[in-house]
């Protein structure tokens, strides 16, 4: 299938790598000795330099956000619903740069990674991570692309956490901050679900706390039903109903069906656990829920996060969705207020989208024009 | 920009922090932006005014104020303006005394149901006015709390509201005298500076 090359996408992209060999200090004390990140960039930096994105990206994410790797990929980037010519994040005036986070298994240092101490893959003993260390990590990317200050630093969901920290740990070096379908810190409900996930992943006895890296085994059940705890929860009720209601796959309501999957709910979720499970390492998901339940943006700062914000030289537009139960617009309710209080500037919209937490990848008209008008402001002079 | 907005202007300390609730496209904010160089935060509930406003470069939050303004500090702002927006809410009073909270003063514009073709209306139809400035049937009107200017003086007595300076829009160029000597007859509009 040949679908590149429409008007609206940045077309073929071809991911670099780039190698840091000093080492990277993280939150927990330890030291990754030396460190590589994989990147993607759209757009043309502008001489001035003024111009520059930086997309942070989810739980899941990874460094191809938009376009396609080679003409016949099935998929887009994860993003490009939002990047591109004359979309939200528009290549034909911004310079997108978009990475593998640390700890990734997408082609940055991670767990899937070799330990240069042992000569095997870091496995379980990759050291745990914190939201600022990829900001940190990001920080050495903007040094290395010759980008003193990024127009915006931009994140949905996990990315959007990211973004604000770029505001309190880096507060020159960004313009403009965008958090979408984010929080300062999780709840109890959500640190449930991670634990869920969690618990799923451990509970496959290919697991083996982590060692299954170095028996070329997946613990392929217990990463599809973490996926799968996940994905319910990026979805809200309407989006269920709409895309699946209660129908079956086949037989009836009053027989039931002899397939061991009954309902469509049930095949989607499936699909969407098995995809995940082959593309994904189990001990990167088990690194990056807990860098998630960690974040707590107000922590260091006796609590207050309008004493937090009030670190922060940017502006900020901070976008919820009506359905988003995971990251509801009560918790962007929160950032707005503290940001309002800090007397930072901020813009603030909750999208009506029946598309629960996923809403901030898909293409919701009024979430895409409130993107764009924001946009305009963005890499001008100010 | 409608001629109650020019009134307000120059109420407004260059350089301050502006509320503006019901802010609309932010035609307002961005004009006391431009010429006041205020700091300006506007909140609104349509989506399309909240774009243009966007548009326009101005800090807008999405909010619904019947939902409470709990959100903003004690005397955060050094002023809050509210523009023909509080027929509409659910509870004016309320609103006026977040408005009071929030702000160290408040500008609050009104339509003024006294007004002499309003009373003409009601008097001889019996019907409840419907004109150019009041296009809303009773049954779909956003204007669930109208009063006149004798009512809101009233209101800022009652709740201790300190009346600052008073300013009245009358319906044509010929007006402005009565709509300033009989305000609750001949004011079309009412602009009211307060504080606590």
């Amino acid at each position: 299938m040949t679908t590149t090359l429409d008007s609206g996408s940045v077309g073929i992209v071809t991911p670099r790598t780039v190698r840091f060999d000093q080492p990277l200090l993280l939150a927990c004390g330890r030291e990754l000795p030396d460190v590589e990140l994989v990147y993607e960039t759209y757009g043309e930096l502008n001489p001035q330099r003024s111009n520059a994105i930086l997309i942070c990206h989810a739980l899941s994410g990874h460094h191809h956000a938009a376009g396609y790797h080679h003409e016949d990929e099935r998929k887009p980037g994860w993003w490009d619903e939002c990047i591109g010519p004359g979309k939200p994040i528009d290549t034909r005036r911004f310079f997108v740069v978009s990475l593998n986070n640390i700890g990734g298994c997408h082609g940055s240092t991670g767990p899937t990674s070799i330990n240069p101490e042992t000569g095997k893959p870091w496995g379980p003993d990759f050291p745990p991570l914190r939201a600022r260390d990829w900001v940190h990590s990001q920080a050495r990317l903007a040094d290395y692309l010759g980008i003193d200050c990024w127009a915006a630093v931009i994140g949905g969901s996990l990315g959007g956490m990211q973004a604000m920290r770029w505001s309190l740990e880096y507060p020159d070096r960004l313009k403009h901050c965008v958090v979408i379908a984010a929080a300062m810190k999780l709840s109890a409900q959500n640190l449930a679900f991670n634990e869920l996930a969690r618990q799923a992943i451990f509970s496959d006895p290919v697991f083996d706390d982590g060692n299954y890296i170095y028996r070329d085994e997946i613990p392929a059940r217990g990463l599809a039903l973490a996926r799968m705890v996940g994905h319910v929860t990026y979805l809200s009720d309407e989006a269920m109903a709409n895309k699946f209601g209660r129908e079956l796959r086949a037989g009836s309501l009053e027989m039931g069906n002899e397939d061991d999957i009954e309902f469509q709910v049930q095949s989607y979720l499936r699909y969407q656990g098995s995809q995940f499970s082959s593309q994904f390492d189990a001990n990167t998901y088990v690194l990056m829920t807990r860098a998630l339940d960690y974040f707590d943006l107000a922590r260091e700062y006796d609590n207050d996060p309008v004493k937090a914000f009030s670190h922060a030289r940017c502006s900020f537009l901070v976008i919820s969705f009506s359905t988003d139960w995971r990251f509801s617009p009560t918790r962007s309710q929160e950032i707005v207020d503290a940001l309002i209080a800090a007397d930072r500037p901020v813009t603030y919209a909750e999208i009506e989208a029946d598309e629960g937490h996923d809403a901030f990848l898909m293409p919701i008209p009024r979430y895409l024009r409130t993107f764009s008008a924001y946009m305009q402001r963005v890499g001008g002079d100010d | 920009m409608r001629l109650d907005l020019t009134h307000i202007q120059r109420w407004i300390e260059p350089g301050s922090r502006v509320l503006d609730l019901g802010c609309g496209s932010g035609e307002f904010l961005e004009t006391l932006q431009r010429e006041r160089s205020v700091r300006g935060t506007g909140i609104e509930i349509d989506e399309d005014n909240i774009n243009a406003a966007i548009a326009r470069g101005l800090n807008i939050i999405e909010q619904n104020m019947d939902g409470g303004l709990a959100n903003f500090r004690d005397q955060s702002f050094d002023t809050v303006v509210m523009a023909h927006a509080l027929q509409a809410v659910h509870y004016p009073d309320k609103v006026l005394e977040e408005m009071l909270r929030i702000g160290r003063q408040c500008i609050v514009t009104f339509p003024n149901f006294g007004h002499w073709r309003c009373r003409l209306y009601l008097g001889t139809r019996g019907r409840m006015p419907v004109s150019k400035f009041m296009p809303h049937s009773w049954y779909d009107t956003p204007n669930i709390h109208f009063c006149t200017v004798r009512d809101f003086e009233a209101l800022c007595s009652e709740r201790n509201i300190r009346i600052l300076a008073r300013d009245f829009v009358g319906n044509t160029d010929r007006e402005p005298l009565l709509a300033t000597t009989w305000p609750n007859l001949f004011a079309t509009t009412a602009i009211y500076h307060i504080t606590r």
